[in-house]
Formats: structure tokens, sequence, C-alpha cells
């Protein structure tokens, strides 16, 4: 079943959204981390526009989808979604990595804010959402555990074990998306240490995996769609996008992993971006 | 009157066994390993409880984030491997993913300390109680003998917050009472006494009784107490001993720098200044050999810590 025109809207004016708040949020503070979730914005958008069960009514209702931002860096855009969804109100999102805030640099652990797992810390998330995925087996609960990885990430070798565990115990009920956007703090991922093709290796270890263009919803949709079907091993999608797109100087620059815009490139973020 | 030699028996059995038990009773309890199932003891409990029980594998790391997504969904996760291992290899999956959080999970390591014998050094974990106390919000539990153990265990399920529980290899003796009574957080007076105080953990509470023995013989009473709990740490029970006694004397299978000696400095210094030695290994790694040879060697037993007892009080004396 394809997106509908109404779904499809939908997941594109969540993606502008995230674009937006993103480039306010990180001016604002002043710092943080750009170019990650204006790339993952697309395929962020339509896991939570279309995929992720979150009901704001029941937020906590133990038997919801979960989702873990393992690069916790690019929370911004996670901040984002959350309050689109109406679980974190709008007007915190300016407090975004200020002191007091929930918001913090990276997630903290808060339900009731929709966050499901504290991360920062680059390697760990997989893991975890393999023992919620466990959990929720055991449980006898439809729950799905989502995860979001990077290329970057997928360096870090807890992110093996933990796709060999979830292989192991097939954790169909858990799905990885990794941002395959060929950059990381020190420049290009493939310079820096090339992590090769990850479809192949999550398929080697045992995973249902494929390589889906990050920025064609359409395409994550259906790849989301075919993730719930296989029913004997957890799902990777490698989602090959462009950081910083969307605003014109970000696209394809490593400079922007962590750097904020200043009020000057700000605003000519948001005027490409049409939010002036 | 000679009381009789005490039954021996390793703190990581009665750990097995009392996951066993807990396992019929409380079925949230999720137990995991990495591959040691057998040494560590969790074996009975995957026996009897397969659909609750998961061998991550040689991955610690792995085990300790699966253990905290457990957790976050409702689960009271007792993970374990070796000391090395756990605390070691995956301390910065224990801080990020359980202790930030703030998850139940207990991790439960055993072959801690010298006393892991003739694997050596690299199996010989000395630093795990300071690297475990120093996290916030993590409780730190150092059983004197198997039944503080199996008391410790239990206590754990139903307590809320993520837990070290430090256990070891050999067969020690049994010193407490089969009607003891554990509390998170409440050292317990074991013998009174009034030139010194000993506060030891895990095997040395029973190599601190049998000191007080040589002790007595020699005409110095010593009070000794068994602290299990180091973190969060009997205050009240240290600032007493300091008062009654005047000098305390700590003792612990473990590096002396950042563990149960420097816990209770920290209280004494700011609340009950008094003269202090500090018995425990001494900046460096251990060596094969049995447990009861590497105990002698490194300054751990009864005998040596009774000579260090006595220089103290001739020290407070001073
Ligand atoms: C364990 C760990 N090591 C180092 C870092 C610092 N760090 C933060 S993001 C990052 C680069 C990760 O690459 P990727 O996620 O691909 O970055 P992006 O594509 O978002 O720029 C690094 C090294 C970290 N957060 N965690
Ligand atoms: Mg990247």
């Amino acid at each position: 079943m394809s997106l509908t025109k109404e779904a499809k809207a939908r997941i594109e004016s969540a993606a502008h959204q995230t674009r937006v708040d993103v480039i306010r949020m990180v001016n604002a503070a002043a710092c943080g981390h750009p170019g990650g979730p204006l790339g993952m914005a697309d395929f962020m958008s339509t896991l939570f526009m279309q995929h992720l069960r979150l009901d704001t009514d029941n937020l906590l209702d133990p038997k919801r989808d979960r989702f873990i931002l393992s690069n916790g860096h690019t929370c911004a855009g996670l901040y984002s979604l959350l309050s689109q969804k109406g679980v974190i109100p709008r007007d915190m999102l300016m407090s975004f990595r200020k002191l007091g805030s929930p918001l913090q640099g990276h997630p903290h652990r808060n339900p009731e804010l929709g966050i499901d797992m504290s991360t920062g810390s680059l390697g760990n998330g997989l893991s975890v959402g393999a023992g919620m995925a466990l959990a929720a087996r055991m449980n006898g609960w439809d729950t799905r555990v989502y995860v979001a990885s990077s290329d970057g990430e997928s360096q870090e070798g807890q992110v093996w074990e933990a796709a060999t565990s979830a292989a192991h115990y097939s954790l169909a009920n858990l799905t990885v998306m990794v941002d395959f956007n060929n950059v990381q703090i020190d420049g290009e991922m493939r310079k820096v240490m090339n992590v090769r093709d990850l479809r192949e290796k999550y398929e080697s270890f045992g995973w249902h995996a494929v390589d889906v263009d990050g920025h064609d919803v359409e395409a994550v949709d259906r790849a989301l769609c075919e993730a719930k079907e296989v029913e004997d091993r957890p799902s990777a999608l490698i989602c090959h996008t462009l950081i910083g797109k969307g605003v014109s100087f970000m696209e394809g620059q490593p400079g922007w992993h962590g750097v904020a815009p200043n009020d000057e490139q700000a605003a000519q973020a948001l005027a490409e971006l049409g939010a002036a | 009157m000679e009381a009789p030699p005490a039954k021996k028996i390793a703190t990581r059995e009665a750990y097995g066994e009392a996951l066993l038990a807990l396992g019929k009773e409380c079925p949230h309890v999720v137990v995991l390993d990495a591959d040691l199932s057998g040494s560590t003891k969790t074996k009975a409990f995957s026996k009897a409880h397969p659909d609750r029980f998961f061998n991550i594998g040689v991955a610690e790391a792995n085990m300790m984030g699966t253990a905290a997504g457990l957790a976050a969904m409702g689960k009271t996760v007792f993970a374990s491997s070796f000391a090395m291992f756990a605390a070691g290899k995956a301390w910065e999956q224990i801080r990020q993913s359980i202790c930030v959080p703030r998850l139940n999970v207990k991790v439960c390591a055993t072959h801690a300390g010298l006393t892991v014998g003739e694997d050596g050094k690299s199996h010989q974990m000395l630093e795990d109680v300071t690297l475990m106390r120093v996290l916030p919000g993590m409780t730190v539990i150092v059983p004197a003998d198997a039944v503080e153990a199996a008391a410790a265990v239990r206590a754990l399920v139903d307590f809320d917050g993520p837990a070290y529980v430090r256990l070891s290899r050999a067969a020690t003796p049994v010193v407490m009472p089969d009607d003891y009574r554990f509390e998170v957080g409440k050292g317990v007076v074991l013998r009174d006494g009034s030139d010194l105080a000993m506060i030891a953990c895990g095997v040395e509470v029973p190599a601190a009784l049998d000191a007080a023995d040589l002790l007595a013989a020699q005409g110095i009473s010593a009070r000794v107490i068994d602290m299990a709990t180091i973190k969060p740490i009997d205050e009240a029970l240290i600032v007493a001993a300091a008062r009654d006694c005047g000098a305390i004397l700590t003792a612990e299978e473990h590096q002396v720098r950042g563990g149960l000696g420097s816990a209770v400095a920290e209280v004494v210094t700011q609340h009950c200044p008094v003269p202090m030695d500090l018995v425990g290994v001494e900046d460096t790694f251990g060596e094969s050999g049995t447990a009861d040879e590497l105990l002698a060697r490194y300054g751990l037993d009864a005998a040596s810590i009774a000579t260090r007892a006595k220089k103290l009080v001739q020290r407070k004396g001073a």
C-alpha cells in the first residue's frame, strides 16, 4: 500500500517544519548539531508521522512503540517532531540546550516527553533497542522498537555486538534506520574510516536490510511497511542522505555537523526554507 | 573455647541459588549473562526459566545495553559476568544506559578480587568498587559471605534503581547467622570492641573477625563492622565507631585507592577525624596463586590485619 496524497503531504510538511525548528533551535542555543537532523528530516518524519505508534492521549501506554535516537547529537530534529506530535510543548523548543531545560543537548530519558532513552555516547542505542524488543516480545506485545543510527556510529564495535544478538534472538520487532550521509566530525566518513556497505554488513549479520533514498518519503514508507512484514529477523534501513539537506550552504558540508548558524546564516537558511 | 571452623561457600553460589528462588516468585525478573553462566551461577536460573534468560555471548557492553532496554520496559534485570568485564569493559554502558536513566538493572559481578586465584591479574578485578561507586545513583554492595549475598540479592529485587553486587569465586567462610536480615545502606556490628574499629567488606570480614581474635589475645579490643553497602554508606555507624573507638582500620580485597577505605575516610575526615589505616591492595595488580596464598601475600589475611591494627592502636595512643 502506497502513501496517500494526504499522508505524503503530512510527512513533507513535518519534515519542513523539522528543518525550520532545527535552524531556529540551534541558532537560539548558539551551539548544537544542525547538519544531521536536516539530513534525517525526511525519513524521521516518515517514521513519526506514518509509523511510530505514540498516542498523545495515552502517552505512557506500555505497549506503545519505542524510539531511540542512538545518534543522539541529532536530537534537535527529534524534539521538533515530538513537539509536532503534541508531546513536547511547542514553546519548550527554544529552551533547547539551556540550563534547566528537559531538552538536553543530548537526549535524556523522559517518557512523559516521548524520550524513551538517554543517548549521546555513540554505539549504545541498538543494544538498548534490542533489550526493549526482547521485553516487548516476552510480554506478547505488538510493540515495535525503532532505533536511529548513523554511518559514523557504525564504527563503534558495540553496534555489531547488538546486530549479532538482535539477529540471534530473531527480533523482528526491531528496526534500525541508519543515517548514511558519508559525514562524521573529522570529515568524509569514507576518508576517516570507511564502514563500507552497511546493507551488506547488516545482511551478513542476519538482518533484513535495504538501501533507501532517505529523502524519498515514499520509498522510506515502503521500506518501513516491508520491515513490519518480516517475521523472523530485525530490519535495517540504510537511509542515504545529504547532510544539511534543504539549506544550500550546509548541504554536503561536514563543517555543519556541529556548528550553529549565526543570526545571519540562520536568516538565510530560513529564507531558503521559505520560513523567514 | 575454640569455635568450630566456619563452613565455606562462595558468594557466587549463593547468588545463583537466590536467583533461582526469586525466579519462581518474581515473574518480572530477567537474567542476562555473557557466556559465563556456569561460572557466575546464573545457569540454574537459565534452566528453570529459559524464557527469561538471555545469553548475550561474549559482548559485555551489549549485555548492559540490552539490560537497560529490558529494564526500560519494566523488567528487573540481573546481568552477570566476571567483575573485570562487567565493571571494566562495560563501565561506559553501565553509566550511559543504566545509571543516567536510572534503570532497574542489578549488575551482579562474580570473580572479583585476588581470590579469583590462578587466572591471575587479567581476571583479578581490584578497581570495580571505585569505578561503580563514583557513578551517581549507583548502589554498591560487597557481601561478606554467602548468607549476606543471598539476602542482598533478595533485597535488590524490590529496590528501585541500579545496583552493583560484588561476588567472589572462592568459597569463603560463612559468618552471618542464617536469620540475618540485610538492609541496603546499613552496616552491621559483628563484634563489639573499644580500642579500634575494623570496618571490612567481602572476604575481609571473616579475616577481620579472625584478626579480632588475634588482637584479643594481645589485650586489644576490636570492634568489627561488616560494611556490605559501600554506597550509600552507613555514615552513622562510622561516626559512632570513630567516637567510641578513636581509631578506624578498613580492610578490603580491592585497591585501597577509591574503595571501601576511601569511602570510610570520606566520612571520617569530614565528620569525625580519628587515626585511620587502610588495608587493601597497594597500587599494584595481582598474580597467579591460590586464593589464600594471595590474600597472605598482599597483606589481606588475618595476621596482617592484626599487625596493622596493633600499630594503629599504638599510633592512637601516641
Ligand atoms: C562514543 C562517542 N565517541 C565520540 C563522540 C563524539 N561524536 C559526536 S557525533 C560524532 C560523529 C558521528 O558520526 P555521524 O553520526 O555519522 O555524524 P553526522 O553524520 O551526524 O555528522 C562523534 C565522533 C560521541 N558522541 N560518542
Ligand atoms: Mg554521518
